[in-house]
């Protein structure tokens, strides 16, 4: 496998996973060191490749495994990193901060979420996978893909109508 | 009609039961501008969700192809080298302390060598014991030095 072939397999999901990783690491730098890990595990691995049924469930699954052994890490465990990406809030107007506010408010939302949980609506809500794609990538039985989808979307919702409500947070 | 069909639809959405195809009619409702009040709650979710969508990865893919390891190999061989060089050049060494320097048959003339070599040793002995003759001028030097250690005795006293 030549290197334009391996670009031309892994440029279509290469964001998905990149959002991913960001959805369980939630810092840009963090997501983008991972993305590129699996990006290069695979390359190391091209001979294997193209015996794999769905290169990019592989990859996935793959990201989610090293995601979870980053959180698990002695590094992590040591100092707990609060990770906050910083922006240049120069350009943004009172209108434009107001909707990216509401915005933001769901993002929050969902980083308070399980990591299952996380994982399930950035897969399914976010990416549109099939249920039975995420069943494999996830090694989930469909029930409990179903029942993780309900309770975050049902979780979101809650939290958004009580900001929505009064205002706070 | 189509508010009623969009809350059963949420509700279906909810609990995890719908089809990829409904979610997407979810999501073309939420992103228009006129939706019912008591359902302004799902826009910024829906919005989220396609917003997300549109980041990117923008980093580089580093890929290396395997280098020739030209080098490595190199060394190898520099290193065989260096130890066939140092290999010849011992064995060539040994050859030349072999060398014989004959021996001496006539016992008189022998004999006579025999004092010749010692008297070019004993003379050059003697020519580096005369140098040690300095030594004993330091032995005074360092006897009035010892004077110096009975001023502190007395000066000790004084100060006592």
């Amino acid at each position: 496998m030549t290197q334009s072939e391996f670009l031309n397999t892994v440029m279509p999901f290469k964001d998905k996973v990149y959002r991913l990783a960001k959805r369980l690491l939630i810092s840009n730098e963090e997501a983008e060191d991972a993305t590129q890990e699996v990006l290069l595990k695979l390359w190391s691995n091209k001979k294997k490749m193209e015996s794999y049924k769905n290169v990019e469930a592989f990859s996935m699954t793959m990201t989610k495994n090293l995601c979870f052994d980053k959180l698990k890490s002695k590094q992590a465990q040591n100092i707990k990193i609060v990770h906050s990406n910083y922006e240049d809030k120069k350009t943004s107007l009172q209108k434009q901060v107001e909707t990216t506010d509401s915005l933001s408010w769901v993002e929050k939302i969902i980083e308070t979420l399980p990591e299952q949980q996380r994982l399930v609506i950035q897969l399914r809500d976010i990416e549109q996978f099939d249920l039975d794609e995420i069943c494999n990538m996830l090694d989930m039985k469909n029930t409990a893909v179903r029942v993780a989808l309900s309770r975050a979307r049902k979780t979101i919702r809650e939290q958004l109508t009580n900001t929505h409500n009064y205002g706070i947070k | 009609m189509v508010l009623n069909n969009i809350e059963q639809l949420i509700e279906k959405y909810e609990n995890g039961e719908t089809t990829l195809q409904e979610e997407q009619r979810l999501k073309d409702y939420f992103s228009q501008n006129d939706i019912a009040p008591h359902l302004e709650v799902y826009k910024p979710l829906f919005a989220y969700f396609k917003a997300n969508k549109q980041e990117r990865y923008t980093k580089d893919i580093p890929l290396k192809t395997k280098k020739t390891n030209m080098y490595s190999w190199l060394t190898v061989a520099a290193v065989a080298i260096l130890m066939l060089g140092f290999y010849f050049k011992s064995t060539q060494k040994v050859t030349s302390i072999d060398n014989d320097l004959g021996t001496i048959q006539d016992p008189q003339l022998a004999y006579n060598e025999v004092v010749r070599s010692l008297e070019l040793i004993s003379k050059s002995m003697n020519k580096g014991a005369a140098t040690m003759g300095y030594l004993e001028s330091y032995n005074k030097g360092l006897s009035t030095v010892s004077y110096i250690s009975e001023l502190e005795h007395s000066s000790n006293i004084i100060f006592k």
